[in-house]
């Protein structure tokens, strides 16, 4: 649990922070004068994008979660490790690609350039589906050699923490689908929202690629003394 | 001297006026009160649904207390249909009546209306999540109809017995329960997120962080320990279904069931126990939160002063919910963990203690030398208040490790849990529909009726609990079908346990006239005007009781005081509304009578 509980002492941290800065000069008691203008120059987030980084919070409770359910099993005795499947690192290479891409759409939308933003979110959907389908034939070569789900504890966590990964990768593909759409029909009345939708869709693949380099990270590496693809011959 | 201002330059004031083509239009009655995505129906769709699986759960501890004081004397109650009886007693109230209702009800209906919103920030996903949630109550409803019956594996579902042949509902009611569960999580995680978002993004002009009402405050911060805290519930529920339908061993550990080796080897059970509480302490404060802002209210309105150390409470609110992480082993102090854990975890127990009594504290500052008015909303308030400490002060003995060892898994840790998470928030959901049932309907609930249901529910209880307190004592185990054949338990402690029935079946039937009250009042209650509490706070402010789709007519309030001037020297009112400006505050003195 020491993996969760440092990510949640880190959001407490933010949270007490920001109840200090809000809190301590207020006397909410005192009479106060009139509420100023609009500013329009600090124009707040988007709410949408709160509701983002508030459910990543989730998510990745979810995870650390998982993650730590995970370190805690790992200490048992009857841990027996399985291979590794070398097409792990071209999974994360696509992955980062894909990231990229959406990065490079993000740019591209904020300074309206619509054909580019297309292209961009098309690339990007299409490196993804390649992500989901290369986790999927690694899935497919550990079930071939023998390692199913139920066949040991190190294989149902290996399932366990790629199914959740993919699931979530998924679930952005279905919210990738409204920006594209908007893409593709061109509007002008649509740009501030496909932007938005673009930008969305940036974080929360970034978010997904960070998720995925510390599941990998505690999978295969053997310096943080957790992995589970641990034995001599990779697969 | 500056004067602080509602909002400084960093902060963002929205406009006063809302287009309404933000505002989602109902064209049909299916569309204004079934499929809605007003804030203020889906509340009431929360709580009428709550109460209801409250009411099933409130039977089922009939029939559990019928058993327990006339052992062998109902055919229809055999061992199995017991320990079905008490878990899903236990899961419905803790987790579908009490969150539902505190942050799905209460949470819906105040939100907007006390930061001046006009609905919340996603109100189709805020729809989404009542039926979500229904889905969930229906599942676990279904569980009652399936081969088998309902899980009986206890609220806390522990592997493998939980899963294992021999535990009634072990090969369907168990699945139901999870899945039931992880729907739950799921459309809570939608509601949440537009709680939290409406909390941070939709305030009114004016509206600061420090000026919100301490209602709102409670149920931001529950909310927030909801979002954390149920993944817990989620991860663990997921991989218990793993384990039951693939064979996958996470919490299954090597065992031989009825004579034969299972294929599960070497889970852990007590990781389990570990992401069972990791979610289920924070739980606790996910109910007593939203409880904890609401009585502070109902206490400043109904005592006509101001809050005592408002940034007292609120920082007290925020220390709880961060603590309410650290101490979730205190719940295993029996699974055989390494004891210096026990005395960590002991240590974080009893440091909350210093943030409750702070708002304890302040509670009873707040009363003292009040102009108290003695409404049902404020008995109820008092009440929560003798109750949370008796609860409270009980929980400083479990939460020493020594004392706990003996007490533990006795009827001195039911009636803990019941008076500090049961009696103690469910008092304050009853002062609350008292508070705010003449804003959601227009009518006042039945005085006479308020009362009676008040002491009836709140001397009852004590019946109750009391008495089991000191049947843990003796060491009366919970969860025992029947306790016969010992010598450590007295003849006597049979006759308490017949005593305690008969105060149960009291208090639940005084719930009858609580229903009754509502259903009554919603046609012939008196009319309550638009402020019959003389409050300050914005939801009493609306132009129409009960407020209209959009909340506040055409003109969003702006908001120049927080919500507890009461009582104000100087001023002929003793209330000045939230959204009264400086200017128009009349002058005078208010009579104190």
């Amino acid at each position: 649990m020491t993996i969760t509980l440092l990510f949640l002492a880190g959001l407490m941290g933010v949270v007490v922070w920001w109840l200090l800065r809000e809190s301590t000069r207020v006397q909410p008691w005192a009479v106060q004068g009139p509420v100023p203008d609009v500013h329009t120059a600090t124009l707040p987030r988007h709410a949408a994008k709160t509701a983002l980084i508030v459910f990543l919070a989730v998510a990745t409770s979810l995870f650390a979660l998982f993650i730590s359910a995970y370190a805690m099993r790992i200490r048992l005795l009857d841990w027996s490790p399985l291979p590794q499947p070398r097409l792990l690192m071209v999974n994360t290479a696509v992955l980062v690609l894909a990231s990229l891409a959406m990065e490079w759409t993000a740019f591209a939308a904020r300074r309206g350039d619509q054909d580019r933003v297309r292209a961009g979110l098309a690339a990007a959907g299409l490196l993804t589906v390649a992500f989901v389908a290369g986790q999927l034939v690694v899935w497919s070569q550990l079930a071939g050699a023998g390692y199913f789900v139920a066949t040991s504890a190190a294989t149902g966590f290996f399932y366990l923490l790629t199914a959740v990964h993919g699931l979530h990768v998924l679930g952005g593909l279905v919210a990738w689908m409204r920006p594209y759409a908007r893409a593709r029909s061109g509007r002008d009345a649509d740009a501030a929202r496909l932007r938005l939708g673009v930008e969305l869709c940036a974080i929360y693949w970034h978010f997904l690629l960070a998720v995925w380099i510390v599941l990998l990270a505690v999978l295969v590496s053997k310096d943080l003394g957790l992995s589970i693809c641990s034995t001599a011959v990779p697969l | 001297m500056p004067t602080y201002v509602a909002h400084d330059e960093s902060d963002y004031a929205p406009p006063t006026e809302v287009a309404e083509v933000e505002l989602y239009h109902p064209k049909t009655f299916l569309g204004k009160y079934v499929w809605s995505q007003d804030a203020k129906i889906i509340a009431i769709q929360y709580g009428v649904t709550a109460i209801g699986v409250g009411v099933i759960a409130l039977v089922l501890s009939w029939l559990m207390r019928l058993q327990l004081a006339y052992p062998n004397q109902f055919s229809f109650i055999d061992p199995s249909n017991y320990l079905q009886f008490v878990s899903m007693h236990g899961m419905i109230m803790v987790v579908y009546l009490l969150t539902a209702l505190f942050l799905g009800g209460f949470g819906n209906y105040l939100i907007p209306l006390m930061v001046g919103a006009r609905d919340m920030v996603f109100p189709y996903v805020n729809m989404l999540s009542y039926w979500v949630y229904l889905f969930a109550v229906l599942l676990l409803v279904a569980s009652f109809f399936v081969p088998g019956g309902p899980t009986g594996a206890g609220w806390t579902l522990y592997p493998p017995q939980a899963i294992l042949d021999g535990t009634p509902g072990a090969s369907w009611g168990i699945i139901l329960m999870l899945v039931s569960l992880a729907f739950f999580i799921i459309g809570f995680t939608m509601g949440g997120l537009n709680y939290v978002v409406t909390v941070l993004q939709a305030r009114t002009r004016g509206m600061t962080l420090m000026r919100m009402p301490l209602t709102i405050w409670g149920i931001f911060m529950a909310t927030i320990l909801a979002l954390l805290a149920f993944p817990a519930l989620f991860v663990s529920a997921i991989m218990m279904i793993l384990d039951l339908t693939l064979g996958t061993s996470f919490f299954m550990p090597a065992i031989v069931s009825k004579g034969q080796a299972l294929s599960h080897d070497g889970g852990s059970p007590i990781l389990f126990q570990h992401l069972f509480w990791f979610f289920g302490h924070p739980e606790v404060y996910i109910v007593a939160l939203p409880a904890f802002g609401i009585v502070s209210d109902l206490i400043a309105v109904h005592a006509r002063k101001n809050i005592f150390g408002y940034r007292m409470m609120v920082w007290a609110i925020v220390a709880i919910g961060g603590l309410s992480f650290i101490v979730w082993a205190h719940h295993m102090y029996v699974s055989g963990m390494n004891p210096y854990f026990g005395f960590f975890f002991a240590t974080t127990t009893l440091i909350i203690a210093i943030p409750t009594a702070i708002k304890v504290y302040n509670w009873v500052l707040t009363l003292w030398r009040g102009d108290i008015h003695l409404s049902v909303p404020m008995l109820f308030a008092i009440g929560f208040i003798f109750t949370f400490v008796i609860g409270g002060l009980t929980g400083l003995f479990l939460g020493n490790v020594v004392v706990d060892l003996p007490l533990s898994d006795t009827m001195f840790v039911v009636a803990h849990f019941h008076m500090v998470m049961a009696i103690a928030p469910i008092l304050v959901v009853f002062g609350a529909i008292y508070h705010w049932y003449p804003k959601i309907t227009g009518r006042m609930l039945h005085d006479g009726m308020g009362k009676f249901h008040f002491w009836i529910t709140f001397v009852g209880s004590y019946a109750i609990y009391y008495p089991m307190h000191y049947l843990g004592f003796m060491g009366v185990p919970r969860r025992y079908y029947a306790v016969t054949g010992t010598n450590f338990i007295p003849d006597s402690a049979h006759s308490l346990n017949v005593a305690i029935t008969i105060a149960a079946l009291v208090v639940g039937a005084a719930q009858v006239v609580f229903l009754y009250n509502l259903v009554r009042s919603y046609y012939r209650g008196a009319p309550s005007g638009g402020n019959p509490w003389n409050a300050t706070s914005l939801e009493w402010q609306t132009p129409h009781t009960p407020p209209e789709h959009g909340n506040f007519g055409k003109e969003l309030p702006v908001v120049y005081r927080w919500a507890y001037d009461y009582s104000v020297p100087g001023v002929r009112h003793d209330f000045i509304p939230q959204n009264v400006p400086p200017s128009e505050v009349p002058s005078g003195s208010w009579a104190k009578p």
